[in-house]
């Protein structure tokens, strides 16, 4: 049950990716994107990782997906169904690159469940464990809040700044 | 589960990938280069539920991230977009007016 949903999902991420890159419409781009996110979101939630589905669902899916649509309809690209494809020996070039990066992964990720490392690691089931005596948020706020205190700061900063930084640079000049 | 989730990571990066190169405007590429960063994410994740709960701590920090390049490259988009009156990269070719 959960690999016939999980394979439901992956169809309709690696699908809502194609179409972020074949539509010609950005604002369908947009939509193929949304589409894509939420898939994400539920194979998030079977891999157990419910906190972050959330996240992924009102943050990506929601919060900057309707910021990409603000600036979309803001510059008023909703009607722009030119080429917009690079042509030639880049086009070429990009067919090259990305089917190198396909067999590089392939051939990396082939092996996974039969590799030596996989048996060092705790396993699902350990996990499983951990989740259900600490609960979803907990599991993922102690590292964070331990750990990971530093970068958290810093992240708080990051949004300052780039809070700052994108004001400053899209106001009109005065 | 682990392979398959890390398949669906890979080919999602490859279209990002491939977006990136291909395509000329310039939203496009950002959605394209989202796609890249949400199959990296979907990696850690899968890697996560095996290795520990590390690899979602790195997610959250990758999605905090991505927020503000979105919201600092939109803002780049919109002030290029108002001198060149266009979003497809070819035209872009000055830092500073």
């Amino acid at each position: 049950m959960e690999l016939i949903l999980f394979y439901v999902f992956a169809v309709t991420v690696v699908g809502g990716g194609i179409g972020v890159v074949a539509s010609r419409n950005p604002v369908a781009s947009l939509m193929f994107m949304v589409v894509s996110l939420a898939s994400v979101a539920g194979i998030y939630v079977l891999l157990e990782a419910h906190f972050l589905a959330a996240i992924q669902v009102m943050v990506y899916a929601g919060a900057i997906m309707v910021l990409f649509l603000f600036v979309i309809m803001l510059l008023n690209l909703g009607h722009d169904y030119r080429d917009d494809l690079v042509r030639g020996l880049y086009a070429v070039c990009a067919f090259v690159v990305s089917g190198a990066i396909c067999g590089i992964l392939a051939t990396r990720f082939g092996g996974t469940e039969t590799s030596p490392l996989y048996e060092s690691f705790p396993g699902a089931a350990a996990m499983d464990l951990e989740l259900a005596e600490r609960g979803a948020v907990s599991l993922i706020a102690r590292p964070l809040f331990q750990e990971y205190v530093v970068p958290f700061e810093i992240t708080g900063i990051l949004l300052l700044v780039a809070v700052v930084g994108a004001v400053a640079l899209a106001k009109k000049r005065v | 589960m682990l392979t398959e989730a890390l398949t669906t990571s890979a080919l999602l990066f490859v279209i990002g990938t491939f977006g990136v190169l291909v395509r000329r405007n310039a939203i496009i590429m950002f959605l394209c280069i989202e796609l890249q960063l949400n199959a990296v994410n979907l990696a850690l994740v899968a890697f996560s539920r095996y290795v520990g709960v590390e690899g979602q701590v790195f997610v959250f920090f990758v999605m905090t991230v991505a927020a503000a390049e979105a919201a600092v490259g939109l803002a780049i988009i919109i002030s290029i977009f108002r001198h060149y009156r266009t979003v497809n990269v070819d035209n872009f070719n000055l830092l500073k007016w």
